[in-house]
């Protein structure tokens, strides 16, 4: 007897916990999960999304580009956000790629460097270890420290594809964030770091690359060289949610372009 | 109505039941999915390229995946760490719980529950804008994160659960061995040190492991002031602890890559590493209680 009841009460207390999972299934949602350097774009736009039509619940979670992935192929998201485009295994796998904005990748000195300008050569021959000194390229003297992300990051990843350094970067720290790399540079005289040109603050000094500082303007016209997309990630064939696709076109539209601005990033389209 | 009385009795025992197997289900669940996740790896990597190779370059064509780097690593920064924190701790313990006037040490301890209190980020945080500035400066080097910061930063953190054990023990001896000791002539340091000490040496012993134990998991902290690249052990080098393996890089991995698998299998040999410290622990403090 005694047995039974003891079986029995932990059965009610499953049963309770599983409906209780239930219960939110009809309230109007749009999850997204991914980039953290979509953190403010998705941010804003999540905001005026859920300011436009009531009752709907913008949710964000901020992991990192392939888990944003992995979740929307898993089905545990509705919208995957990643600062790369997919790899070809990504859209093996039935992913499909939005492009929703462009952001440039600054690269940021100590404010008390005085270089302000580098081409593209010397950037990527900086991070390969082939310069090692400031004074090399008209800086103080200074042994070089190099500052990135850590392997997979899509700010890395972003960098390295485009300065044509990958997986050749002699890094002396490799950051988990943006926000570190950041201070880590404000912190060191001789370091230099990359980070999205929304998040540099002024703690750092946004070097020119090529002659060409990065500004909108500058990512639009596509003559800042160091930039990057930012995807809205779906699966084919499975349907968005009416809420979800309703964000999806919100974020594509006219109305979108202004908010993405605001947010430091070119809209695409 | 005293059926009814048996039923509900039986009913809380079942609620009861649950409450603890939610914690056992836990621990198995962690072990089973870390045992699992963490084998296919390294069957494919060779267990001794996994453990002795020194290269980790998971994201190259030829993808390498060595992570003695690592272990070194987190076995230079805890011993480092307990180096320098088990002498300060150890000290302090005695301080407060034999010379010590009241009001200092009631002053001192809170100060240590707060220390025990302050969130790793913040450690970290302050690690990052005060100490590798400060590194790179004294040491003259050209960036300040490195293992030596990182050891700094634990051993602090280690503080906390050394002193408090060790005075917990400390305290625990019984007065008749100190008055023994002090009318057979004994100074009071003569005293604390050949009687209280030795009698309090398990517990002493239980705080060190503790110590290890907190040092070896910490992540957060170590992340920020240890510069986190992939080399073999320097103390002003930039280091990668077993921990931050895994925690730096799991975010942005390919699911189902053999280099997340790989990380899975960092994270089974820092498990492995702590089991370890557990299985000491409890020896000491077994060794304690038959005493």
């Amino acid at each position: 007897m005694k047995k039974v009841i003891g079986i029995l009460t932990v059965v009610v207390v499953f049963t309770c916990i599983l409906a209780g999972c239930d219960a939110n299934e009809n309230k109007k949602k749009v999850a997204t999960d991914g980039s953290t350097s979509m953190e403010k774009v998705i941010g804003a736009l999540g905001e005026a999304f859920e300011n436009e039509n009531s009752g709907v619940t913008f949710t964000y979670n901020p992991t990192g580009s392939g888990t944003g992935i992995t979740a929307v192929a898993e089905g545990r998201c509705d919208i995957g956000l990643s600062s790369r485009n997919l790899k070809d295994e990504e859209t093996a796998k039935g992913l499909e790629a939005t492009i929703l904005a462009y952001d440039g990748i600054a690269v940021i000195v100590n404010p008390s460097n005085p270089v302000a300008d580098m081409d593209m050569e010397t950037i990527a021959k900086i991070y390969r270890g082939e310069i090692t000194n400031w004074k090399d390229v008209d800086g103080n003297d200074g042994e070089i420290v190099l500052i990135g992300r850590e392997a997979n990051s899509g700010t890395r990843d972003g960098f390295e594809s485009i300065t044509d350094t990958e997986n050749a970067c002699k890094y002396r720290q490799e950051l988990p964030s943006t926000g570190d790399v950041i201070t880590a540079v404000a912190n060191n005289p001789n370091a230099v770091g990359y980070a999205s040109v929304a998040s540099v603050k002024e703690s750092v000094k946004a070097i020119a690359v090529n002659g060409v500082a990065p500004t909108e303007s500058t990512i639009k016209d596509g003559s800042y060289k160091i930039q990057r997309p930012f995807v809205l990630v779906t699966k084919q064939g499975a349907d968005l949610s009416k809420t979800a696709s309703e964000f999806f076109e919100f974020c594509l539209s006219e109305e979108a372009k202004a908010i993405i601005s605001e947010a430091g990033v070119v809209p695409a389209n | 109505m005293k059926n009814e009385a048996k039923v509900i009795e039986n009913a809380v025992h079942g609620v009861f039941l649950i409450l603890g197997l939610i914690t056992v289900g836990a621990v198995l669940l962690i072990s089973i999915y870390l045992i699992i996740s963490g084998i296919p790896a390294i069957k494919e990597i060779g267990l001794l390229d996994f453990i002795f190779g020194k290269k980790w370059t998971p994201t190259q064509a030829e993808a390498k995946f060595g992570i003695l780097p690592f272990i070194l690593t987190s076995i230079y920064g805890t011993a480092g760490a307990v180096l320098i924190g088990m002498p300060v701790g150890f000290l302090t313990a005695v301080y407060l719980a034999k010379i010590a006037p009241p009001k200092v040490k009631r002053i001192v301890s809170s100060a240590v529950s707060l220390l025990a209190g302050i969130p790793s980020v913040v450690y970290g945080l302050v690690g990052m804008l005060v100490l590798v500035p400060a590194i790179r400066n004294i040491f003259n080097v050209a960036d300040g994160a490195s293992l030596l910061a990182a050891i700094i930063v634990l051993s602090v953190m280690v503080l906390p659960s050394i002193i408090k054990v060790s005075l917990t023990s400390l305290e625990a001896v019984p007065k008749e061995y100190e008055e023994g000791a002090l009318a057979l002539g004994s100074t009071p340091i003569e005293t604390y040190f050949k009687v209280s000490v030795p009698a309090a040496k398990s517990g002493i012993a239980t705080a060190i492991v503790l110590g290890v134990g907190r040092a070896i998991g910490e992540a957060m902290a170590v992340i920020m002031v240890s510069g986190n690249v992939a080399n073999m052990p320097h103390i002003f080098g930039s280091v990668r602890f077993l921990t931050t393996a895994v925690s730096s890089e799991m975010s942005y991995v390919t699911t189902g890559s053999l280099h997340q698998q790989a990380l899975f299998s960092i994270a089974l040999v820092l498990f492995l590493f702590i089991m370890l410290i557990n299985a000491t622990l409890n020896f000491f403090l077994k060794k304690g209680k038959e005493r």
